[in-house]
């Protein structure tokens, strides 16, 4: 007796599996570069910290260039990476973990960037207000 | 180099259907398996501690703007924010240093370089967390000495 096998889903560019192209590829390859740039930073921030330790002045002249509006800019971009690996990294943990996480991934990626946008585009609206303004002492 | 596929001589270089298949020489621990979950555990956790720590200090109050050593010294004034700091410093840098562990076993295929890198990461990482481990533990919120700056201390201290 001939068997018919249910049509697989035509879909144009690599894709069936969950980490070859598209979404899948693209939220790990996201993952990837936002982890490190956060370790990298997190090396230097400590050093910075550390600071403290040797004089108050020492530590308010390095954290005067955090003021700096074109470092602001790059706070931003700090702030977007810890977002996007945080709430991609629950994205991991949903596919990993939840039975039908595996099967909504790529809709998960898509709200991973939806909760990035809703809360990134406040951030830089408030952050941005303060490093356009003139720092008061 | 022990072969991990059953390939007992020439006549049967093709292995059997369905027999078992390794990437790798087995590990004696399942140390692979605990960090792979230690990434989950920290992650939650990070969520809460990071995302925290970026609020407190870029949304509320003057945001970037209010940040100096009075600032730092009012919030370590605190056993809760120093016990705050003191878990995402060995959480973020365990998370990070085994996440750029991966990385470098996936990029870096020459055994010495893997190694090396691997060496330099493992020594970034004790320097980082000594250090950090050390300030938050020393920190005095009001130093005294001919070269301190009385107007940089925060309010609470006598010298001001
Ligand atoms: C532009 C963004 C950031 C600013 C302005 C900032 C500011 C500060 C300040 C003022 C402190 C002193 C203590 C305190 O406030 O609790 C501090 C400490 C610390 N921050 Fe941040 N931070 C930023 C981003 C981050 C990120 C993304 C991480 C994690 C990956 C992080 C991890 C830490 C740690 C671990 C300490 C304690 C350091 C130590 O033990 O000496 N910070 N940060
Ligand atoms: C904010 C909360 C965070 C969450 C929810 C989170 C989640 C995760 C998860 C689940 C993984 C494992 C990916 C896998 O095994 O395939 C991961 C990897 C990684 N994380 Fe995080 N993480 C967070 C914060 C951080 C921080 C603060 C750093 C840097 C200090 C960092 C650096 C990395 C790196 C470098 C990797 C390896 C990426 C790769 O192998 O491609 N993460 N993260």
């Amino acid at each position: 007796m001939a068997r018919t096998l249910p049509a697989l889903p035509t879909v144009s560019g690599p894709t069936g599996t969950l980490y070859r192209g598209r979404e899948g590829m693209w939220s790990w390859v996201g993952h990837r570069i936002t982890g490190v740039l956060i370790f990298v930073f997190l090396l230097v921030h400590v050093l910075d910290t550390a600071l403290v330790t040797v004089s108050p002045q020492a530590y308010d002249a390095v954290i005067a260039s955090y003021k700096n509006p074109v470092v602001g800019l790059g706070e931003a971009g700090l702030v977007a990476a810890v977002l996007f690996h945080a709430f991609n990294g629950i994205r991991i943990m949903l596919v990993d973990f939840w039975s039908k996480g595996p099967r909504y991934h790529r809709q998960l990626f898509w709200g991973v960037l939806a909760v990035w946008l809703v809360l990134f585009v406040p951030f830089l609206v408030r952050h941005l207000s303060i490093i356009f303004s003139p720092v008061e002492n | 180099m022990t072969a991990v596929q059953s390939t007992p001589g020439p006549a049967q270089a093709i292995d059997a259907p369905r027999s078992p298949y390794r990437r790798s020489k087995p590990t004696r621990t399942n140390f692979e398996l605990y960090a792979w979950l230690f990434m989950r555990m920290s992650g939650v956790l990070l969520v809460v501690l990071v995302l925290g720590h970026l609020f407190v200090n870029l949304m509320l109050g003057d945001g970037i703007h209010q940040v100096d050593f009075a600032f730092v010294a009012g919030k370590w004034a605190s056993p809760f924010w120093k016990v705050w700091d003191l878990s995402m410093l060995w959480l973020a840098m365990l998370h990070g240093t085994n996440g750029v562990r991966t990385i470098i076993n996936d990029y870096a295929e020459r055994n010495g370089t893997r190694f090396w890198l691997k060496m330099a990461l493992y020594v970034a990482f004790a320097l980082t967390v000594v250090l950090g481990t050390l300030v938050i533990f020393t920190f005095d919120p009001c130093p005294i000495g001919a070269d301190i700056d009385a107007s940089a201390l925060p309010s609470f201290c006598p010298a001001r």
